[in-house]
């Protein structure tokens, strides 16, 4: 059975005819070809595929396409500026050396911006526990969590 | 994942009706248990009927005496729910500990009683706080609902539209979780109703269950020490590579301790 799904994507609004069965995850990387999404596990362990639906942080490799219809969505495309200057929590993530392999990075990302809006001054422990359905198989976790903690202080425009 | 026919009801009536109309169908809530036993082809529906643009089943209503929540509403609204944070905080709490943050933004309690996953954590509270599960047709009993391994007493279409739970004098959710997934390999919720005590069981069996010897001992004496010393049955309690059932009989006592304690704060 095709579907008809609308939805925004990064601002932009976008419309298909899918089968009803297409992941959001699928959706995003293969129709429109935004590919900073990852697939890790498939399994909705790694989060790899967070994308902010709505605002909140989901796993885009856990619904159905249609489950966003009509639904607003960020990837990790969408977070820079047009002009590529680097959002508060990437440039964060540089800064700070979050990332090794990079693989997970964009999930990591997409969490921390969602999480970072109720937590403008997060402790270690908050990000942590933040950081649960979230997975990074280089470990790269200590570097990873100075850079929520500061690209959230960023955000809030704390120092 | 096998292909499927998607259908989005505007309202309980008819999702009931396009239910009744479809033998393999089944009721996507949040999918975060469904879509991905689906992708596993474990389940093979004919059809999905989303219930995601039902608004009825959206509501949440906190009284002094009892908190009712609709199927549909996820767990991180329960855990952020101020209503539900001052009548019941330990159900809040729990549903600040479901899963990952990603996993309750779109997991919804109807979705969790339905699937009535052994190590899901909402059984227990439903149990120990002695909740009623309200549907299309009728009134549940905690006590009647979870029937064994993936088996609920919800007959064929039928769709759970609240849950309806007593505000206890105070209560506690103590989890010991398999650090991988989250879920439950022991989870033990106390709520105290003054005098009448109730203990519910999550991960340990093929369902959630209460501990009759605790709650006899906890109505007596609601301390740590009237829990500490009972010794739970290992048998018919879960076997797998996490935990063995005598090793889940003993975290039961350990939890339901750490519980009462965290209840007495």
């Amino acid at each position: 059975m095709s579907v008809k799904v609308s939805m925004k994507v990064n601002g932009k609004p976008v419309a298909a005819d899918l089968e009803a069965r297409t992941l959001l995850v699928t959706f995003i990387r293969e129709h429109l070809r935004l590919t900073g999404t990852h697939v890790g596990c498939d399994t909705a362990q790694c989060g790899a595929c967070t994308v902010l639906m709505n605002g909140k942080a989901i796993k885009s490799c856990s619904i159905v396409a249609m489950q966003a219809e009509g639904a607003d969505i960020l990837t990790i495309e969408g977070v820079a500026k047009p002009d590529g200057t680097l959002h508060p929590m990437q440039a964060a993530f540089k800064e700070n050396h979050g990332l090794q392999c990079g693989f997970c990075t964009p999930g990591m990302v997409m969490n921390a911006l969602d999480f970072a809006k109720s937590h403008p001054d997060p402790t270690e422990e908050e990000v942590r526990d933040s950081l649960e359905g979230n997975l990074c198989r280089c470990t790269g976790y200590h570097n990873i969590v100075k850079s929520i903690m500061a690209g959230a202080r960023a955000m809030a425009g704390k120092p | 994942m096998h292909a499927f026919d998607y259908h989005r009801p505007s309202n309980v009536k008819e999702a009931l009706a396009l239910a009744s109309r479809k033998d393999e169908g089944r009721y996507l809530a949040g999918g975060q248990s469904l879509v991905q036993a689906m992708k596993l082809r474990l389940s093979s529906p004919t059809d999905l009927i989303d219930l995601n643009a039902i608004g009825d089943l959206k509501a949440l209503k906190a009284e002094s005496d009892a908190v009712t929540i609709g199927a549909m509403v996820r767990h991180a609204e329960v855990a952020a729910s101020s209503g539900v944070r001052k009548a019941i905080p330990a159900l809040a709490s729990l549903a600040g500990i479901i899963g990952d943050r990603q996993v309750r933004h779109m997991g919804t309690l109807g979705g969790s009683l339905a699937n009535n996953d052994p190590a899901a954590d909402y059984p227990a509270a439903v149990l120990a706080l002695g909740a009623t599960i309200v549907t299309d047709k009728r009134k549940i009993e905690a006590d009647k609902f979870f029937k064994g391994l993936y088996e609920t007493a919800l007959g064929p279409g039928e769709l759970i539209t609240a849950v309806s739970f007593p505000v206890p004098k105070r209560a506690a959710y103590m989890k010991f979780k398999n650090p991988a997934s989250r879920f439950a390999i022991v989870g033990v919720f106390v709520a105290d109703f003054g005098g009448k005590v109730r203990v519910g069981v999550t991960g340990a069996g093929p369902c959630a269950f209460r501990q009759a010897d605790m709650e006899k001992a906890l109505a007596a004496k609601f301390a740590p020490e009237s829990v500490a010393s009972i010794k739970v049955k290992a048998d018919g309690l879960n076997s797998d590579l996490h935990a063995s059932p005598e090793y889940r009989a003993h975290l039961i006592t350990v939890m339901a301790k750490r519980a009462v304690e965290a209840a007495m704060k």
